[in-house]
């Protein structure tokens, strides 16, 4: 490993040379604004365009009351929701490329990669196209529900009213459902390459030999792959959670309003209460809520390495 | 026991030829793709409303109707100058902060490590508030006073700083291959730091740069949430201006504005696997 092989004293000015553009980008074009948002999150407006830091806690007080806290309950709701059937989806979907031929593999990844690439509002968009009563998913469940109907009254299932007569369309947009279908649909990608890449590098022997040793594939999945697994799905896992949990274009877009999420509030905050203060604290908070999570992982990954080394 | 009615256990490791697995990765990429497929095809459906229900016949004119937008064709003007100018400094950034992390031993290196990846991990809204303020404070918010490109000055700092630490990521990785043999040779024959950098090390650093290129200008060009907090009424770029156009309705317009836009998305996606297939060649 050549990773930190010189000294920086050892040659300060080349050091130096690599150092200063790059931090200082950093420095001032992020860490200053972030460090001015969490000022503005303990200041107060004192007139229509100056907020003075007052050092009051007044703003973070505002997110306890009972309808933003709902609000952040719904957004946990729905992000955990959607990383769980992300999750669901991507795991066997990501076995699949994980043990594809070499030939079909780069192939496999492309499909996945290729969403991935496209923009995000237009592939949110394209949704809200066809998640609408009228759009193509009620057209295409509709013709299902036709069929169904018909082979049911075929077979003498009719009477039973296993289906109405007519099929009712489903309302996604302006509900829980649909901004959860809208998070799946554009973090789909991220939850998969993470479990993509830890299944690839996998020890096939190790399902071999439970395999032989007698397990069936059900207990060996359970037992062997999912243990081996984990690293993959807690990374897929804080991957998608956390831009699900601040997003905004989807609940924005397929909510229609009444679906809002914390990262509405705070643009409101910003692009039509005029209450900057208050926006900066909940960013703030979205932001220790990041914060914490990847401490946690970053612990959990501490506490594996040294169950590793202790064995 | 009988050799010829010993059941032949399926490989350990063949998921991808079982049926049940295959189904559910065919089903997930219907998922993905359904929604882009049924976009790109009504681009082209002749309709005045929506557009996106009832096939009325095959027409361009939604095309020629986009491509004749003023201000849709300012907003993709000003996406691409943005995409380009930070693609620049975003690699330029990235190597700079690659290099710097792979070659160098500094006190507290773990958590400037950690700071180099935060612009990637933090949700988008919040650098975009952070960024908003910030430049509201300078007085740089309201550039729609300066000439055309200074007034986008602002959106591309934003842009430049949430792409470099993805370059950076991308060209590090391609960094870990590096022989320091080769090197330490050029050091023997005389090379001083600038020509190992510039003759040894960039050229290695190559692909890592061009794949650092794409992604930045793809995310750049992807934007909406920052870009939303940061341009002004008369910054728009394409997405916030596809935004706003979503928001009051929706017209075949957009999609065939869309469909422009993924097609460049395909283009560059092609250009970077031929440029992947020559290096392997």
């Amino acid at each position: 490993m050549a990773d930190g092989r010189q000294a920086a004293a050892q040659r300060p000015w080349v050091f130096a040379a690599f150092a200063l553009p790059s931090l200082g980008w950093l420095l001032a074009f992020f860490l200053v604004p972030l460090g001015i948002i969490w000022l503005y999150s303990v200041g107060e407006n004192v007139s229509l365009t100056r907020v003075e830091t007052t050092w009051t806690l007044l703003n973070y007080a505002r997110i306890l009351e009972p309808e933003i806290l709902d609000l952040a309950l719904r957004s946990i709701r729905i992000a955990g929701l959607a990383t769980l059937v992300c999750l669901v989806i991507g795991f066997p979907m990501a076995l699949v490329i994980a043990t594809a031929s070499p030939a079909a593999k780069p192939w496999l990844l492309l499909a996945i990669m290729l969403p991935f690439w496209t923009n995000l509002l237009i592939r949110t968009y394209a949704l809200l196209n066809i998640l609408g009563t009228r759009g193509r998913l009620n057209e295409a469940l509709g013709w299902v529900h036709g069929h169904l109907h018909g082979a049911f009254e075929l077979v003498g299932l009719g009477q039973l009213g296993l289906l109405e007569e007519r099929f009712t369309p489903f309302t996604f947009l302006g509900t829980e459902t649909g901004v959860v279908i809208g998070i799946v649909y554009v973090s789909l990608p991220f939850a998969i390459l993470p479990l993509y890449s830890v299944l690839e590098r996998m020890d096939k022997s190790l399902l071999e030999a439970s395999l032989d040793l007698g397990a069936g594939q059900l207990t060996t999945f359970r037992r062997v792959l999912l243990p081996l697994a984990l690293p993959g799905v807690v990374s897929a896992t804080i991957i998608t959670f956390i831009p699900a949990l601040g997003q905004f274009l989807t609940p924005d877009l397929l909510g229609r309003g009444q679906v809002d999420m914390i990262a509405n509030v705070i643009e409101r905050q910003f692009k039509g209460a005029n209450d900057w203060p208050y926006g900066a604290a909940i960013s703030m908070v979205l932001l220790y809520a990041t914060f914490l999570l990847l401490a946690l992982r970053a612990f959990g990954d501490a506490r594996r390495s040294a169950a590793r080394n202790a064995r | 026991m009988n050799l010829l009615h010993r059941r032949v256990r399926p490989d350990a490791f063949d998921y991808s030829r079982r049926w049940s697995l295959r189904t559910v990765f065919a089903f997930g990429c219907v998922f993905l793709y359904a929604p882009i497929v049924v976009l790109v095809v009504f681009s082209f459906n002749d309709s005045r409303r929506g557009g996106n229900v009832i096939w009325k016949g095959f027409t361009t004119k939604y095309y020629a109707k986009a491509f004749g937008n003023e201000e849709l064709m300012l907003a993709f003007a000003n996406s691409l100058t943005i995409a380009l100018v930070s693609t620049v400094f975003a690699v330029l950034l990235g190597t700079l902060t690659a290099v710097l992390l792979w070659r160098f031993r500094f006190p507290f290196k773990p958590l400037v490590e950690g700071l180099v990846a935060l612009p990637i991990v933090i949700p988008e809204i919040c650098l975009g508030v952070a960024l908003a303020i910030f430049f509201t404070q300078l007085g740089w918010m309201d550039t729609g006073g300066l000439p055309w490109p200074l007034n986008l000055s602002n959106i591309t700092i934003a842009h430049i700083t949430f792409c470099f630490p993805f370059a950076a990521l991308v060209i590090r990785t391609r960094l870990q291959s590096f022989n320091l043999e080769t090197e330490e040779a050029a050091r023997d024959l005389g090379a001083g730091e600038w020509r190992v950098f510039m003759d040894v090390l960039l050229p290695h650093m190559r692909p890592g740069l061009v794949t650092a290129a794409l992604l930045s200008f793809t995310l750049s060009l992807d934007d909406f949430v920052i870009t939303f907090f940061t341009s002004g009424p008369n910054t728009v770029t394409f997405p916030v201006k596809i935004y706003s156009m979503v928001r009051f309705s929706v017209t075949p317009e957009i999609n065939a504005a869309s469909t422009v836009l993924i097609a460049i998305t395909l283009v560059l996606t092609w250009l970077a696997l031929r440029y992947q297939k020559t290096l392997n060649t």
